[in-house]
Formats: structure tokens, C-alpha cells, sequence
């Protein structure tokens, strides 16, 4: 369960260009929970999902995973338990490395990267049937680069990559931003499918209205740096695209 | 082969792991390091004056690298823990080890003669020069070897991955600033072992070794890396091979400069024109076929 208290977010404090990018943020998602997180440009969505991944470190407030205090934790120690999703394919893999290279510091997520040589055909076999299952055509091209491959195709991988190791939580930051309609959507189904056969935690942020309509089973509003809407998944299920989109008039 | 050409080649191989550190902080790490400078000629000067106080020369050898080790330790501590760019934590640590290399010598220049290094313990052939070559050989092949070994194993892929797309080791439980540090620590450790190498085959260390070797590091570097683009070569081991070649290359460019005649005051002068080639020849020739 993640549980933020009062989290405050200043950019440049005491500066001529303080910016307050969340004010007072109170927040509990439940284990399993797929939420999804709206907002317009600026309105702190980002700036939330960093603070809970580690990225950025709250101005005042705290953040639990599991009951465990995060606020201190630096982003590579909470790795443990949050995985990630960036809005650019090109930053959740190394461009370089082969496929297999990237899925192997997956796995390796929460784990000592020990001078072993941790790539055995057992590890390329299970790589392969976990890619196999995107349909895409990729689990005989694991010693690729990186890449090589087209955005969508990167997504899929990154997060396919998250679930290597045994993640709590997953942060989706506008996963399907830089992709075409096709791709989206796969990302999007691969992630419900995520969410429902593993139970993972899950934190959309996405502007398409329609994705936020049809994913997840929580939705949140988030304007100016606070919460503005927390709707449960059967207040969510009544919601037509049109009342959503007149939230943002 | 003359034995002027063998010599380039002797100094090659000697030069090569320094040419190795070079390639772990410039292509795995992505990072310019130029404490270099300094940590070669740490190398050599706690390599002389060791040598010179009757230790053995394989004892001194884990002293001088662990040396190298600490100079590449402190610049990345200054580049990761006080936010200092790389380039910048690199020349105050040169600048720093200049000092030190003076106090460690003593002097500005510590000859070695008669003094029983690396290349007189051990005798293969009757050759002195065949004896120096196949031991320098021994030593780059060790380190190619464990090079290799070391950039597939988990460490390794984290290495590289570090210097790739920093934003997601990060959030794959990999600390880049402990990684960084590694890096750095073992490529000066493996640049002072070139002047350990270096000080025992010309016979003398100087405070003064090691100003612009960087370049002589770098330019084998380049060298590689126009090769392997040229080549399209993808694997691990070829591209560490490759480095090694882009030393020898870069040792025999200097050698036929010198053996068509030209003054060798203008030695470091080429060595600078020679890697502004490497470096702006496939700049040049992308832009003519552009045009």
C-alpha cells in the first residue's frame, strides 16, 4: 500500500520562480489498486509519481510503501519496491545493450549485480517466453540492440522489464505519450493484464481521457498541485467521457 | 620489423592498459576523465621509488595500481558526492598529483638503471626486447582477458548500462554514483600500471611523464572506435582487441613520424594533430557526402 501524508512539493523555495507543484497531498492506494491520475499541463502529476519513485524528494511530508518510510530513501534504494514506466521509451532502456543485457539488470532489480556471469540459456529461455507473449515477434531477436527497436516496441519491453523482479508498485508516467494508437494500446492492455494476473500496484498518469476512462478502477484529478476528484471504481464505471472532459472546463 | 618498430610496439603494449582505463571511463562510462595525467605518473614514480628501495617488482605492482585506484577513488568521489563535473574533478586531481608525485620522488627525474624491474624476472628468450615484449603481451592479454570477463558479468552489464541510460539504472536499484566511482578507480588503477610498465622499459620515472598522455590514451581510443564503426563490430571482446590496436596503430603513426625525420620537439604537436584527425575525419567525410 502506498500512503502519502501532507507531501508539499516547492520548486526553487525562496526564489523569484518558486513554483508550488503540490500542496498538501494526501493520498492512499490500496494493493492492487489501478489508478489513474489526470490533470492538466503543470498540475503536479509528474512531480508525484517522481516523489513517490524517488526521484524528487518531497519538501515536507512523508510517503509509506508497506508501512516503510520512503521520504529518505534514495531512488535506486526504492527500487525495491517501485518500478517504472517513463513517458520517453528511450529512458527505461539502455539503447546499447542487447535486449537480453537489459532484461537481465532487470531481473536483477532488486538484487546484488555480482561478478558472475548471470546470462545462461535458461535466463534466454525464460526472456524469451516472457517477450513471446507480446505477440511481437521480438523473443528471436534477444541479442539486438536495444535501439534498434521502435518506441512502442521499447514500451512493451520496459514493461515487461518491470515485472522481471518481484514489483509492488509500478508507476506508469504517460507510458503511451510518444507511441501511435496501436502501440498504445497494447502498452495499456499488457498493463491491466499486469495489473489483474499479478496484482501489482499500479499509478497511471495519462491526458488521453479515454485511456483514463476505460483503465483502472480508481480515478484522480490533480489541479494545481492538489487533489481535486478521488472517484472509486463504481462512481469511475458511471462516468461518460463527455463528464470527465467537462472537469477540465 | 626494425627493432625502432619493435620499440613502438613494445611501448604499445606497455601503454595498452592505460588504454583499456581510458576505454572503460570514455566508452563504457561515457565520462572524459583526465586525472590520467597524474595517475600515470603516480604510477611510475611510486613504481621507482619502490624499485629503488629493493622491493621486488611484483610486489610493487598491486601497490602502484592501488595508487592509480585511489587517485581514480578521489575523482570520483569530488565528481559524484560534490556534484563537480567530470572533467573538473579530473584536472583538480591531476593538478593535486602533481605535488604528490613530486613528494613521493623527490626529485623531478628517478633513474632505474641496473635496477631488477618486471622485465628482468623473468627470462623467456636470450633477446632482451623479445623478453620485454612477450612479458608486456602477458601482462595486456591478463587484462584483456579479465576485461571481457568483467563487462559480461552482472557488474559489468551494470557497468555498461550505467554509462548508457544513467535514468534507468537509477531505477533499477543500481547506484550510479558507487558504479561511477568503481569506473574511475579502475581505470586510473589500470593507468598507473601503464607507468609502472613504462618506468621500468625506458628506465627512469620523470615528473613530467605524464603530461598530455591522455591524449596518447584517448587518440588509441578514437582510433578503436573509428575501426569498429568502419568494421561494424558489435562484440565485447573485439572492441577491447580493437583498443589495443588503436594503441599499437597510434605508437607506429608516432614512430614513422620520427623515422621520416622530424623533429621529435614536434612529437606531442602530432600526437595532437594525429587524434584531431581521427576525431575529425568521419566529421568531414559524413559532411562531404551529405553535400
Amino acid at each position: 500500500m502506498i500512503s502519502l501524508t501532507h507531501i508539499k512539493k516547492i520548486f526553487n523555495k525562496g526564489r523569484s520562480n518558486e513554483v508550488v507543484a503540490l500542496s498538501d497531498i494526501s493520498l492512499k492506494i490500496d494493493t492492487g489498486e489501478f489508478a489513474v491520475i489526470i490533470g492538466s499541463n503543470g498540475s503536479g502529476k509528474t512531480t508525484l509519481l517522481n516523489i513517490i519513485g524517488g526521484a524528487e524528494k518531497p519538501t515536507e511530508g512523508s510517503i509509506k510503501i508497506n508501512g516503510i518510510e520512503m521520504a529518505t530513501l534514495q531512488e535506486y534504494q526504492r527500487s525495491k519496491w517501485v518500478a517504472r514506466v517513463f513517458q520517453n521509451p528511450h529512458h527505461g532502456t539502455a539503447p546499447e545493450l542487447s535486449i537480453l543485457d537489459n532484461f537481465r539488470l532487470a531481473a536483477l532489480r532488486t538484487k546484488q549485480k555480482k561478478l558472475s556471469i548471470g546470462i545462461n540459456p535458461a535466463f534466454k529461455k525464460q526472456v524469451q517466453e516472457k517477450i513471446a507473449t507480446l505477440g511481437m515477434g521480438l523473443e528471436n531477436k534477444i541479442n539486438q540492440s536495444m535501439g534498434n527497436l521502435s518506441g512502442g516496441q521499447r514500451q512493451a519491453l520496459t514493461l515487461l522489464m518491470s515485472v522481471m523482479d518481484d514489483t509492488n508498485i509500478l508507476l506508469l508516467d504517460e507510458p503511451t505519450a510518444a507511441l501511435d494508437p496501436k502501440s498504445a494500446n497494447v502498452i495499456l492492455q499488457l498493463a491491466n493484464k499486469l495489473n489483474h494476473e499479478l496484482g501489482i500496484t499500479m499509478l497511471l498518469i495519462t491526458h488521453s481521457l479515454k485511456d483514463a476512462q476505460q483503465f483502472g478502477n480508481r480515478l484522480i484529478q490533480i489541479q494545481e498541485g492538489k487533489i481535486t476528484r478521488d472517484l472509486n471504481a463504481e462512481t469511475k464505471a458511471q462516468l461518460t467521457l463527455t463528464d470527465i472532459y467537462k472537469w477540465f472546463e | 620489423m626494425s627493432q625502432f618498430y619493435l620499440t613502438a610496439l613494445q611501448l604499445s603494449l606497455c601503454l595498452g592498459p592505460m588504454a583499456l582505463g581510458i576505454f572503460i571511463t570514455m566508452k563504457v562510462f561515457n565520462i572524459p576523465d583526465i586525472t590520467t595525467d597524474g595517475s600515470y605518473t603516480l604510477g611510475a614514480t611510486v613504481t621507482a621509488v619502490l624499485l629503488t628501495s629493493h622491493w621486488a617488482a611484483v610486489a610493487v605492482l598491486p601497490i602502484c595500481m592501488s595508487a592509480g585506484a585511489i587517485a581514480g577513488f578521489c575523482t570520483g568521489l569530488i565528481h559524484t558526492k560534490l556534484k563537480i563535473d567530470a572533467l573538473l574533478a579530473g584536472i583538480l586531481v591531476m593538478t593535486g598529483l602533481y605535488s604528490i608525485n613530486l613528494i613521493i620522488l623527490g626529485r623531478s627525474n628517478l633513474p632505474l638503471i641496473n635496477i631488477p624491474g618486471i622485465f628482468n624476472s623473468f627470462s623467456f628468450f636470450a633477446n632482451e626486447l623479445y623478453n620485454q615484449l612477450l612479458i608486456a603481451f602477458l601482462f595486456i592479454a591478463i587484462l584483456m582477458g579479465m576485461l571481457y570477463y568483467l563487462l559480461r558479468t552482472d557488474f559489468g552489464i551494470a557497468m555498461r548500462a550505467t554509462g548508457n541510460n544513467p535514468i534507468m539504472t537509477q531505477s533499477l536499484g543500481i547506484n550510479n554514483d558507487r558504479i561511477k566511482i568503481i569506473g574511475l578507480s579502475m581505470s586510473n588503477a589500470l593507468t598507473a600500471l601503464s607507468g609502472y610498465l613504462v618506468s621500468q622499459y625506458q628506465g627512469f620515472a620523470d615528473i613530467n611523464m605524464g603530461i598530455g598522455i591522455v591524449i596518447t590514451g584517448l587518440g588509441s581510443v578514437l582510433i578503436a572506435d573509428a575501426l569498429r564503426i568502419w568494421m561494424n563490430v558489435k562484440s565485447t571482446a573485439a572492441q577491447i582487441v580493437l583498443v589495443l590496436l588503436g594503441s599499437l596503430i597510434f605508437q607506429m603513426v608516432l614512430a614513422f613520424t620520427l623515422a621520416i625525420g622530424i623533429d621529435p620537439n614536434f612529437l606531442k604537436l602530432t600526437t595532437a594533430l594525429f587524434v584531431l584527425l581521427i576525431v575529425a575525419l568521419p566529421r568531414v567525410s559524413r559532411q562531404l557526402k551529405k553535400s
